[in-house]
């Protein structure tokens, strides 16, 4: 077995659960939650690395003002638009399936986020990351890093060629395995739309075993993760198309501020 | 209010971002040793008190003049000062800036706007770091132990093992604890109850 890391040995537990006491956790956790509920709960204890890691009081009531009210601006200086596919990073194509992954940003109130910083993160086909501490014995692809950024267009639009994830291990429990999940980091018009978040794929199986998609208690909200298969967007003989869009929070600024701004 | 949509959730930034946040030149606003510069930094602690080595803090912020930038190039500087960098935690869980002091935007109080992921933190954080002798109706609102968790401190003597110097400013991040930081909820931002 490979040593475990010094962020997670500080709380060793005595023995790992089992998915079923995890489940039964999850379920638990479930029926304790006001239903309706639109975010994960931050406590939630089948996530284990979660049990020091979350504020216990109430977050305090915030008007946001000056620098709350603006996000930052990202631009065509900043990236390159090959950033955006996955796949012509390297010398040679990445093994797994090519699939293009397209969708809308949009604000709390409907309007689109035009022209903002789009950032993914993701493992390879076969469910490895790039990154040092990923010890899981799979295979890294030369030909994919798994990173990559755009900005949405005018319409709020942003779009990605990359390879469809695999699942991978983890040490929340035994045996426990991450349904196949694309990371994104996006940015809104406000400083206090910030989102991070995870898009996964339609029907996983892993989805009622994992405790960190199912942090979000209310299924209607955790079914807003899962991207839809877009036959339209499958290109023949190329890629398979998968749509996702994401809503981020409402805004506060006033029509005048926000004209004022643009 | 126009039509409200359901808001997309937050999910764990997880431990393997290190690959596609973090850039060169991330958490320098500006260069080091240029008229101005000040070095923020401080340690993100879990609720045992151990530092948090897989988190990443994103700094917002006016320039001198309490004015708020709208320009492009935090990922590709250039010279320009963008008012946004980011920051992932070391080892010992410390991340450090080098930016310029802000001044009070909209003639409100000097403050730096703060975002925190971690591994373990199922979604984001806002809080608020206020510059020495800042207050407003908010932090005044707050109980003093509370308030005191919001408040930037400037270092007095070089700090052991962290190249922090005198002048350097100093704003500790405490997700959980007796010491637990003040986050922030706007308006319009969801946020479930503990149903226990």
């Amino acid at each position: 077995m490979p040593t475990t890391t010094a962020a997670t040995s500080a709380a060793a537990p005595p023995a790992p659960d089992s998915q079923e006491r995890i489940t039964a956790e999850i379920t638990a956790a479930h029926a304790a939650t006001a239903p309706g509920a639109a975010q994960p709960r931050i406590d939630f204890p089948p996530y284990r690395s979660s049990a020091l890691r979350h504020p216990t009081k109430d977050p305090r009531h915030a008007d946001p003002e000056g620098i709350e009210l603006v996000a930052p601006v990202f631009g065509h200086s900043d990236i390159d638009p090959v950033e955006a596919d996955l796949t012509i990073q390297h010398g040679g194509e990445p093994i797994g399936e090519r699939m293009l992954l397209t969708g809308r940003v949009l604000d709390g109130d409907g309007r689109p986020v035009r022209h903002q910083l789009v950032e993914i993160w993701q493992a390879n086909a076969g469910g490895r990351y790039i990154h040092k501490r990923d010890q899981h014995p799979a295979p890294i692809d030369p030909n994919f890093t798994g990173v990559g950024r755009c900005l949405t267009d005018g319409d709020g639009t942003y779009r990605f060629t990359t390879i469809k994830p695999g699942p991978y291990p983890w040490r929340n429990h035994v045996n426990a395995w991450r349904p196949a999940h694309i990371h994104f980091s996006l940015f809104g018009t406000e400083f206090t739309q910030r989102l991070i978040t995870q898009m996964y794929f339609p029907g996983d199986p892993l989805f009622a075993l994992d405790p960190i998609y199912q942090s979000i208690t209310d299924r209607p909200a955790r079914e807003r993760l899962v991207a839809s298969y877009d036959h339209d967007l499958t290109t023949h003989e190329w890629a398979t198309g998968y749509r996702w869009d994401i809503v981020l929070t409402g805004t506060h600024a006033t029509p005048l501020e926000r004209a004022e701004h643009e | 209010m126009s039509e409200t949509l359901a808001p997309t959730p937050g999910q764990t930034i997880g431990p393997f971002f290190h690959d596609a946040l973090p850039y060169p030149g991330d958490s320098l606003l500006v260069p080091p040793g240029s008229a101005g510069a000040v070095r923020l930094h401080g340690t993100v602690y879990d609720g045992s008190g151990a530092p948090v080595p897989d988190a990443l803090v994103e700094l917002r912020q006016a320039d001198p003049a309490g004015r708020v930038p709208r320009v492009e190039g935090s990922l590709r500087r250039d010279g320009r000062f963008t008012g946004w960098g980011r920051a992932a935690t070391d080892a010992a869980g410390r991340y450090a800036f080098t930016t310029v002091t802000p001044g009070g935007a909209d003639g409100g109080a000097a403050f730096f706007a703060v975002t925190v992921f971690a591994r373990g933190l199922l979604d984001r954080l806002f809080t608020r770091a206020y510059l020495p002798g800042e207050s407003d109706a908010f932090l005044a609102g707050l109980p003093a132990d509370d308030a005191a968790t919001l408040r930037v401190l400037r270092d007095t003597r070089p700090g052991a093992g962290t190249g922090a110097g005198p002048g350097d400013l100093r704003f500790d991040i405490h997700l959980q604890g007796e010491r637990e930081t003040v986050f922030l909820r706007y308006p319009r931002h969801a946020f479930p109850r503990c149903g226990r």
